[in-house]
């Protein structure tokens, strides 16, 4: 009897009070604030014809923008790969002068306001700027260029991938380090079989963190970028021109592109998290 | 990975490197081209900002400051991110109770619904209010003909900030509780406390870190928000322009001083709350390991 009142029950008997009220003011501000909004971008899609939409989301601009948009997330989330493990190495591993206060600021992306980010780097690295002018002694342009657009995503997606790596790092139990030392393995074998495997998990992650959070950014590349259309257009400033000329409907489709895209890189790094801990860590 | 863990391990602070390092040759080429790298990506452009704002001295800076319109916006920034933070913080706390203490079904979905904001990118997060309540929108005739305005006014900053930050207290918190379990509170309520009484003198005083520093980052993030706000509210001067706003239309203007230091200040929020989250990480670790700390004062 017991038995089969407990599998009628939707939530597991408890002692504590609150569960109705917390759960359902939860799910009421959910609704409110998050499903309803959200849910007026399929309304407003689903008021257009296929052949609409279609039209909107695959314009020469649209794709553009995508290419862009794609393309250079993609290049700094490798870019914020590659360094992210370095820095996460030497922040676990080794010691040196400031090492805690650098540890501090690689959040600093994270908390720094995005305008505050744009403005700076672009007069950074505008023609005069301080670094712009360095650059163009060497015939590299970054304002106003995809390389710009580039620099700003690497920026900002910098602490993804060392805040990943970091915690794994620093659990990894240096007893299989020295096993694999004292069976003969030099430096690079260690970390590329006993180490790499390792950290592998947290390092896609992170750097599939970096690559969607790259790819939805407006406000620290909206003014490096230079905003031409169908050369330097990203596509949350198309979705924001759209929006402007009151092109709602347009502005819709690719937006819904756009999150779909996006949810659909959360689920994998949220699945990428479930497979790593349903697999015995080492250690 | 704790049962196996020596103590000393867990006694020592988080980052104590190894005992046994790489060669002398790996290590500072690593630390030399990582500095690099942080150098050119972290420490030039917060250096920037100061240097920029400072560039024609200290006077210009503060007068800077104390425009009207800076004002103006400084008070409305503010203003949106107190509404935004109270809000959050209200359902962060909600959600963290409902979640942490309780098993139901649809648990593992509900935490996946409150993370839809950080995946929706700022300038979708402004525009879903513009389909909701703009001229064309759901609602848009229905405000209109009460002469309510949310879109390009301050109504629709706050409910774009608040979307944007939903996440961040109840993502804080939802960790912070579950580490500490029930006991405590199964306790007071055994001993014939009511829920209020069991949440203000048990579990607040518990978490206090985990929400200070949420209210911290959602406060950070509420302020410096930008595409969002953007969206919705119309850039109206002295009426609309939050502080991420001004900057634009600042620098916009070519008025460079100015917009870096009003980026100035919001820098020195960003820094302020970098140093927070270091001594709630601190604290934190000193509250779920106190077999290995000197016991807090009673607190």
């Amino acid at each position: 009897m017991a038995g089969l009142t407990m599998i009628l029950t939707l939530k597991k008997r408890s002692v504590l009070p609150g569960f109705g009220l917390a759960l359902g003011w939860t799910l009421f501000y959910l609704c409110l604030m998050v499903l309803i909004p959200l849910s007026t971008l399929f309304i407003k899609s689903a008021s257009m014809s296929w052949t609409q939409f279609w039209g909107a989301v695959t314009s020469p601009r649209a794709l553009a923008s995508y290419r862009l948009s794609f393309g250079a997330s993609f290049v700094a989330a490798l870019i914020n790969a590659v360094f992210g493990l370095l820095v996460a190495w030497i922040l676990v591993r080794y010691r040196f002068p400031f090492r805690r206060l650098v540890d501090g600021l690689v959040d600093l992306p994270f908390a720094l306001p995005t305008a505050v980010a744009g403005i700076v780097l672009t007069t950074l690295y505008s023609q005069n700027g301080w670094a712009g002018s360095r650059l163009a002694k060497l015939g590299v342009k970054v304002a106003y260029t995809p390389l710009g657009v580039m620099v700003a995503l690497t920026f900002i997606g910098l602490p993804f991938v060392v805040r990943s790596i970091q915690p794994v790092l620093q659990d990894l139990d240096i007893g299989i380090e020295e096993a694999a030392h004292s069976l003969g393995a030099n430096l690079w074998q260690t970390f590329r079989r006993v180490l790499l495997p390792e950290l592998l998990p947290a390092w896609i992650t992170g750097s599939t963190l970096a690559f969607a959070r790259a790819l939805g950014e407006y406000g620290s590349v909206v003014f490096i970028a230079g905003n031409m259309p169908l050369r330097t257009e990203i596509t949350p400033l198309l979705i924001m021109t759209k929006l402007d000329q009151f092109d709602y409907a347009g502005a819709s489709a690719i937006a819904l592109v756009f999150l779909v895209v996006s949810f659909g890189l959360l689920l994998l790094v949220n699945l990428m998290q479930r497979r790593r801990s349903s697999f015995p860590v080492l250690g | 990975m704790a049962a196996t863990a020596s103590p000393q391990v867990l006694a020592a602070p988080r980052l104590e490197p190894r005992v046994r390092t790489d060669p002398a040759l790996v290590r500072w080429t690593l630390i030399v081209v990582g500095g690099v790298f942080l150098g050119l990506f972290l420490f030039l452009p917060l250096a920037a900002v100061f240097a920029n704002a400072l560039e024609r001295g200290w006077g210009t800076y503060l007068a800077a400051l104390k425009e009207p319109e800076a004002a103006s916006a400084i008070r409305l920034t503010l203003l949106t991110s107190a509404i935004a933070v109270c809000l959050n913080v209200v359902f962060g706390v909600a959600a963290a109770w409902a979640i942490a203490k309780f098993d139901f079904l649809g648990k593992n979905l509900l935490i996946t619904l409150i993370d839809i904001p950080f995946s929706v990118s700022p300038v979708i997060s402004g525009m879903i209010f513009v389909l909701l309540f703009g001229a064309q929108g759901l609602f848009g005739g229905w405000l209109a003909s009460r002469d309510l305005k949310i879109i390009f006014a301050v109504p629709g900053l706050v409910l774009a900030t608040t979307f944007v930050t939903f996440p961040f207290v109840a993502r804080e918190l939802i960790p912070v509780m579950q580490a500490l379990g029930s006991e405590e509170e199964e306790a007071a309520v055994t001993l014939g406390a009511g829920g209020w009484k069991t949440f203000f003198r048990i579990t607040l005083p518990n978490i206090k870190w985990g929400l200070l520093y949420g209210i911290i980052l959602c406060n950070a993030r509420a302020m410096g928000e930008f595409g969002a706000v953007s969206v919705v509210s119309g850039h109206i001067r002295g009426l609309t322009n939050t502080m991420p706003l001004y900057i634009e239309i600042l620098y916009n203007d070519y008025q460079f001083v100015s917009a870096f230091a009003i980026a100035s200040l919001l820098t020195l929020l960003a820094l302020l709350t970098l140093v927070a989250k270091s001594l709630v990480e601190w604290k934190t670790e000193r509250q779920l390991a106190p077999q290995d700390s000197v016991r807090e004062e009673g607190s």
